[in-house]
């Protein structure tokens, strides 16, 4: 589904990642795991098209995606739930819903998505008149996550969607996103929240300084020595 | 129709206020608070609904309003002519600073802005052989009476009104708030911000010119000190929607009113009359504290804040 073939990321004079390849299969959960500063938003930052790659290249479903602007990857079934949420605080939960499906097929569908969606997050249900900006942290988690399938993509990124939520909520969150994948959708998750990643994904890469150091299923993963001693503190 | 039914109302009641026999004076008020208000509808689609705050809407002004008098002097055509002149120069302006401008983002774009504006005003100045420079722009004018200027800039900002609210309730209007509420979350869900951005700086900036178009036929003199004025128009046009309401419909009407009425008092003040402009400085820092919103958006708070104190302890 997505396939990124050594690439070099900068920001100007500054390289911060360096021949990275990974692949995104059909219908996998597929987890970037990494310390603070390793690079992951900058892939994810990549893959969205916000930032080109100075070398190498990006496929999604054999199609090159890194030279298409950043609007015109969500038409070609490629979603993103942004870090932070990245919400629009001033629009309604429904509207910030429908901005999700501005174009093709997801807008011709936008009424069906939505109740799928508020079937998902009842809790979206309740409050689709509220401005997004008066939800709490996990309802708005909720939202940016709604707001991303309201896309029907075929690939869908979540960029730390633990960030700055209470513990019980994040095991909501990631028993959606593999309800998502449950689906039929594809799933790209990068997390600084190591064990329950790596519990939840079916492979996983670890990123150290802007390079893949390791790979493997998730399961490995959580027994790999190295793993253990720097990401779980055991 | 309910909705369209409180606009109408006041334009009837405007339409009808001509008829009341009001003196030259209190009709010149009338007229520059619908110019106001038109200017301030149109940098409100942009710097309000868009989030892209332009400091230097004079330019797109100054040249409405040298369309007009341009026309009249190399053409000698009619300077009401300058109304449809001015829509093709200013949107062919737009677009090139567009290209330019709208890469940039925050403090970057208001500076942006502000530079071009103030670099129109000095080329203006300096092409003394097209724009006769700082000697201006004399033309006759139409009409001694004030009623027919009155009805002509009722029918703009009644237009500009229209096509703001259909704007702004259209999918544009959704993409425009998108924007300035998250460019990025924008554009990864699809929308060309670029392309966006500069449709509202384009309507935003053909609007204006027709207030400037408007400022030529009414005043009959116009001169790049005065139509490109940073302080005289780009920033009043920004204060006319901050007092009214950014990104309200009726913001910018409430906002012009008051401050062409201000503007008129202060001025009118023995002694501090000349610092009118420190009074509207001191005025905005006072309504960014307490109403960052502007009348129209803080209506509730204020509401609340009056009702509170006068109801009995």
């Amino acid at each position: 589904m997505l396939d990124v073939r050594g690439i070099d990321v900068a920001y100007g004079d500054v390289q911060v990642i360096w021949d990275v390849s990974f692949r995104v299969g059909q219908g996998e959960i597929v987890a970037m795991i990494g310390a603070n500063g390793a690079g992951k938003s900058t892939i994810m930052r990549t893959v969205s098209g916000v930032l080109r790659p100075g070398k190498g290249g990006i496929l999604l479903a054999g199609e090159a995606i890194h030279t298409v602007e950043p609007y015109g990857l969500i038409e070609r079934g490629l979603a993103h739930v942004p870090e932070a949420r990245r919400l629009f605080p001033e629009m309604t939960v429904e509207e910030n819903l429908d901005m999700g499906s501005l174009r093709g097929r997801a807008r011709k569908e936008r009424a069906r998505t939505k109740e799928r969606v508020f079937s998902i997050f009842p809790r979206l249900s309740e409050r689709r008149r509220q401005p997004s900006g008066t939800l709490s942290g996990g309802e708005q988690q909720m939202l940016a996550i709604g707001r991303g399938l309201m896309a029907l993509p075929r690939l869908i990124m979540f960029d730390e969607p633990s960030l700055g939520l209470a513990p019980i909520l994040v095991q909501d969150i990631f028993n959606v996103i593999r309800t998502v994948r449950d689906e039929g959708m594809t799933v790209l998750i990068v997390e600084q929240n190591v064990r329950q990643t790596l519990a939840l994904c079916d492979r996983a890469y670890v990123l150290e300084n802007g390079r893949i150091t390791q790979e493997g299923a998730g399961a490995d993963l959580l027994r790999d020595p190295h793993v253990k001693a720097a990401y779980l503190g055991v | 129709m309910k909705n369209n039914l409180a606009p109408l109302i006041v334009l009837a009641v405007l339409a009808a206020l001509p008829l009341l026999g009001l003196n030259s004076y209190v009709m010149h008020i009338l007229i520059l608070s619908i110019m106001w208000t038109l200017a301030g509808m149109a940098w409100n689609l942009l710097g309000g609904y868009c989030g892209q705050v332009s400091f230097g809407h004079a330019a797109f002004f100054g040249m409405g309003a040298y369309s007009a008098g341009l026309i009249h002097l190399h053409l000698g055509a009619s300077p009401w002519w300058g109304f449809l002149a001015s829509l093709p120069v200013v949107a062919l302006v737009a677009l090139g600073m567009g290209s330019v401008v709208l890469r940039l983002r925050g403090p970057y774009f208001v500076l942006a802005t502000l530079a071009i504006g103030e670099v129109l005003r000095i080329t203006c100045e300096n092409l003394t052989d097209f724009t006769k420079g700082t000697l201006g722009i004399m033309i006759t004018r139409t009409w001694v009476e004030k009623t027919q200027y009155y009805y002509i800039i009722l029918g703009l900002a009644a237009l500009a009104f229209i096509v703001c609210r259909v704007i702004v309730h259209s999918r544009w209007g959704y993409y425009f708030v998108a924007i300035r509420e998250d460019q990025d979350a924008a554009e990864s869900l699809g929308i060309d911000t670029t392309r966006y951005k500069t449709i509202a700086l384009t309507v935003s900036a053909m609007l204006t010119g027709l207030a400037g178009a408007f400022y030529t036929n009414y005043m009959g003199y116009i001169d790049p000190g005065v139509v490109f004025s940073l302080g005289e128009i780009s920033i009043l046009i920004i204060m006319v929607v901050m007092v009214g309401g950014v990104a309200t419909e009726w913001g910018p009407a409430l906002g012009a009113g008051i401050m062409v009425i201000l503007a008129e008092y202060i001025r009118s003040l023995p002694l501090i009359g000349v610092a009118y402009q420190t009074m509207f400085g001191v005025l905005l820092i006072v309504i960014i504290i307490y109403l960052p919103n502007g009348l129209v958006g803080d209506w509730p708070v204020l509401k609340r804040k009056l009702l509170r104190r006068g109801a009995p302890a």
